[in-house]
């Protein structure tokens, strides 16, 4: 495939997502044939944040992704750079923006439905760039997501959590809206804006810093978009994607380092573990899962590909670490390194049913999965999106049940022995309010406090 | 009119309602209820005044409506009194016989009880009751009196009621504050029983379980003495609470609901069940679960039963409690404890009538008027006891008057 620039360059117009490495080099022009179909990348900025990243982004040419912005600010979207513009809510709130509630946000969001559905029809693809804590990327950030998801895309969520100093209020906001946004799209990687402080010094301008938030954003597209659009020699897929994101994202980090050299492995992992955003190595430590995507000019090496991993698999034992490496041409002799780091989180104990039912009911989803899947006949890509819809275990036979009833009661005998031996005393620390009793003398009786609920001391609990 | 003198006045200071009950002895020496007055009880906690002046007004409400009932003027009343300071235990006497011919006179007797009253007390302690059970004499036992019997040691049981005597004065001075006089303080327990038990029922044993708002007595007689007695201060104000608690709806509602779905037992049916009071404008308000009310209320009631029949197991007086459980106060209104009792104390329950008195038949027939009845059936003997004391001494007087006269 190396040596078809011209192929390259065709796949990247077309936008194939990625193709089996060992596709590419056997197959020819048949397997092209038969993707012919437009695959396409869409980014859109929502709210005053969401919007100036979708700017920064926009200078650059990313071959086959559009761009579009949306904000309930029109004067601010009027200065926007992109093409594609919409002014969300212009009737109720007739240009005038949020005023940072995110429920104003959801109601303009959810006003312009259809001119959003519209937008987001044809693309397979759909990034959601918001700033999360004021009040249209709060608000309409997660509307605007469903309603992608619903025209049957992969969304994923690229949103950036406002700086300490915002206060805490903003604070709350983008910790709902993230959770709106969590039930919303497939994926979301988001960019706590504290860290940022991190990457600045002393003389940098607000402008500067902004502008460093703005480049993350566009590196975490990037990177994601190459991981995308490139060919793989070693697959990553957006199915991969979601399963290190999605349900452990509470501060997923997204670091890319490059190098070119004698021994680029080395120096990219001595450049990747400087990143201030993955504080030498701790990040890694942390996760609990990791999407690890090398990208490399056409002499990447497979030792190169191994010495990296060795790195990231010793500073990472425990967590979940996906793979990719793929071929960019214009990389020439450099090594790129694009991390997605996932911290342990509660949410990412959360159970895939819990999830479900957090978002849109299972049906829903699943009709919505289906429709995406039914123009997908190539059986290459339709195994993809795994992530969007797990199944519940099958019905098990009767016979089945009885058998692990019986398996579970000779193993329950010994659990329940040690757990005997191990239970420990415990202080009644809970503080149960003894009612109209509080002020009258207590009722003690070998040592119980009577006035306390009967149910509360035998512990019978009330579904 | 009535004769002042004849007429005699229960009042019971209860945690969920104030009660005088009025009542008559006639010339033959029958007790007739005549009126009853009660108002709501505000100040009292757990069967002691908690709030005072508050009392005093329901008090004062309670008897101008007895006053107004009976047509006759309250001057004073026989005092009900509980708390869970209160404890009951019994003590036993022994005296050594020591006249030559072993005869057991009066005198043993009087010492013998007096010793069996001499028990060992905190200073601040004030004996509410004092009982005499049986006496024994060389060790049999049962024996009624034993004046003019031979023995060389004569013992006897004396079941004793004690308090402490400052939260005994409280009742006592919101009374005098209304200038009512108060005759004697009975132990509420004790008074309920009086009202319920017939004497066969004494003799036979039987456990009166009186569940009232704060408190819950309870008393046993057995061979037609008191065996054993007690309060426990847990009573339907404990069950409101739980409810409140448990169901999360306020105090007030609670009490609703336990008073409209509450029972003593979780049924089958109840499962998936909701409870639903309205407001005062009649508008439906957010339903319970039934079953979770009912689980709540039995697990009370069932430790409650299960704290008295410990106590009297431990005191192995289970099995001699042949007329079984007879319960009263406003928790006997509860639906299915009989039942709750008939299980925990594996004898047969069932609600107490206060069939020994005419009177207002209304009142007779409510549980929660046991107490108060049971005051006037224990102010009517004492009367007795004083006129036949003054009938003596009237007596003595004109023998000693017309012997002067005659010199």
């Amino acid at each position: 495939m190396l040596h078809r620039p011209a192929e390259v360059i065709w796949m990247n117009k077309r936008n194939r997502s990625k193709l089996d490495a060992t596709t590419m080099s056997i197959e020819s022009d048949t397997t092209c044939g038969a993707l012919k179909r437009s695959f396409s990348i869409k980014v859109l900025g929502v709210g005053g944040a969401g919007c100036n990243a979708v700017n920064h982004l926009a200078r650059e040419s990313f071959a086959g992704v559009s761009f579009v912005v949306m904000n309930t600010d029109a004067p601010a979207l009027a200065r926007s750079t992109v093409e594609k513009k919409l002014v969300l809510g212009a009737k109720s709130m007739r240009g005038l923006g949020a005023g940072g509630d995110p429920a104003r946000g959801r109601s303009a969001a959810q006003e312009d439905i259809s001119e959003i559905r519209a937008l987001c029809e044809g693309a397979d693809v759909i990034f959601v760039v918001a700033g999360l804590g004021g009040g249209t990327g709060t608000g309409a950030g997660p509307v605007v997501a469903q309603v992608a998801k619903e025209t049957g895309a992969l969304v994923l969520a690229i949103v950036v959590l406002p700086f300490d100093c915002e206060g805490n209020r903003r604070q709350r906001q983008a910790q709902l809206g993230l959770h709106d946004l969590k039930n919303a799209a497939d994926g979301v990687i988001c960019l706590p804006n504290q860290k940022v402080f991190k990457l600045i010094d002393e003389k940098t301008s607000l402008l500067e810093a902004f502008g460093i938030t703005n480049e993350l954003v566009a590196q975490g597209v990037r990177g994601i978009w190459r991981l995308l659009s490139r060919p793989g020699l070693i697959n990553v897929d957006f199915a991969d994607l979601c399963a290190v994101t999605q349900g452990k994202h509470a501060e997923s980090t997204l670091a890319t380092a490059e190098a070119k050299g004698e021994n680029p492995a080395r120096e990219v992992m001595e450049k990747l573990l400087a990143h201030p955003l993955v504080e030498g190595g701790q990040v890694l430590s942390e996760a609990a899962g990791i999407l690890v995507c090398i990208a490399g000019g056409p002499g990447l090496t497979m030792l190169d590909v191994n010495r990296i991993m060795e790195q990231i698999n010793r500073h990472a034992e425990q967590a979940h670490i996906i793979m990719g490496a793929t071929i960019d041409e214009e990389l020439e002799d450099r090594l790129s390194v694009t991390l997605v780091a996932a911290r342990r989180s509660e949410q990412a104990e959360e159970k895939p049913e819990e999830r479900l039912r957090n978002g849109k009911t299972p049906i829903a989803m699943a009709s919505s999965a289906t429709e995406f899947e039914v123009p997908l006949a190539d059986p290459l890509i339709s195994s993809r999106p795994a992530c969007r819809f797990i199944a519940p275990a099958p019905e098990p036979t009767p016979d089945k049940v009885e058998r692990l009833l019986t398996q579970h009661g000779t193993n329950g005998s010994r659990q329940r022995k040690n757990a005997a031996r191990m239970r420990q005393g415990q202080l009644a620390l809970e503080i149960i309010s003894k009612g109209r009793f509080e002020k009258s003398e207590p009722t003690i009786h070998h040592g119980q406090d009577l006035d306390v609920p009967t149910y509360i001391r035998r512990g019978v609990a009330l579904n | 009119m009535f004769d002042p003198s004849s007429i005699i006045v229960g009042l019971e200071l209860g945690t969920s309602k104030i009660c005088a009950v009025v009542g008559d002895v006639n010339a033959s020496g029958a007790l007739n209820i005549v009126g009853i007055g009660q108002s709501r009880s505000r100040g009292v906690r757990k069967g002691e005044i908690a709030d005072a002046s508050t009392t005093a007004e329901d008090i004062r409400n309670a008897i101008v409506e007895a006053e107004q009932m009976a047509d006759v003027e309250i001057r004073s009343v026989y005092l009900g009194v509980t708390g869970g300071h209160i404890r009951g235990f019994t003590n036993r006497g022994v005296h050594p016989v020591v006249s030559a011919d072993r005869e057991i006179t009066k005198e043993d007797v009087e010492d013998v009880i007096k010793n069996a009253k001499a028990i060992n007390l905190p200073a601040e302690n004030y004996v509410l009751h004092a009982m005499r059970q049986h006496f024994l004499v060389d060790g049999h036992d049962s024996i009624v009196d034993p004046v003019g019997m031979l023995g060389a040691r004569v013992e006897v049981d004396m079941h004793v009621l004690h308090g402490n005597f400052n939260r005994f004065q409280n009742p006592i001075r919101a009374v005098k504050g209304l200038q009512l006089e108060v005759e004697s303080i009975v132990f509420n327990g004790l008074a309920s029983s009086l009202a319920l038990l017939t004497s066969e029922q004494k003799e036979m044993g039987a456990l009166v379980i009186d569940m009232g708002g704060g408190t819950t007595e309870y008393v046993v007689y057995c061979g037609g003495v008191i065996k054993h007695s007690g309060v426990l201060a847990l009573g339907g104000d404990h069950i409101s609470n739980d409810l409140a608690y448990g169901l999360k709806v306020p105090l007030g509602r609670a009490e609703d609901l336990k008073i409209q779905y509450g029972a003593a037992a979780v049924d089958e049916s109840d499962k998936g069940q909701t409870a639903t009071t309205n407001s005062e404008l009649g508008l439906p308000l957010k339903s319970v679960n039934r079953e979770h009310l009912r689980r709540i209320m039995s697990l009370r009631l069932e430790e409650i039963f299960e704290l008295i029949e410990q106590e009297l197991s431990n005191a192995g007086l289970l099995d001699y409690l042949r007329a079984g459980v007879l319960l009263c106060g406003g928790g006997a209104r509860i639906p299915g404890i009989q039942k709750l009792a008939e299980r925990i104390f594996q004898l047969p329950a069932s609600l107490g009538k206060t069939n020994s008195i005419s009177g207002l038949k209304s009142a007779l027939d409510q549980p929660e008027f046991a107490t108060a009845i049971g005051l006037v059936k224990f102010g009517s003997f004492q009367q007795k006891k004083k006129t036949n004391n003054s009938f003596l001494t009237q007596a003595l007087r004109e023998t000693i008057g017309g012997l002067l006269g005659r010199s």
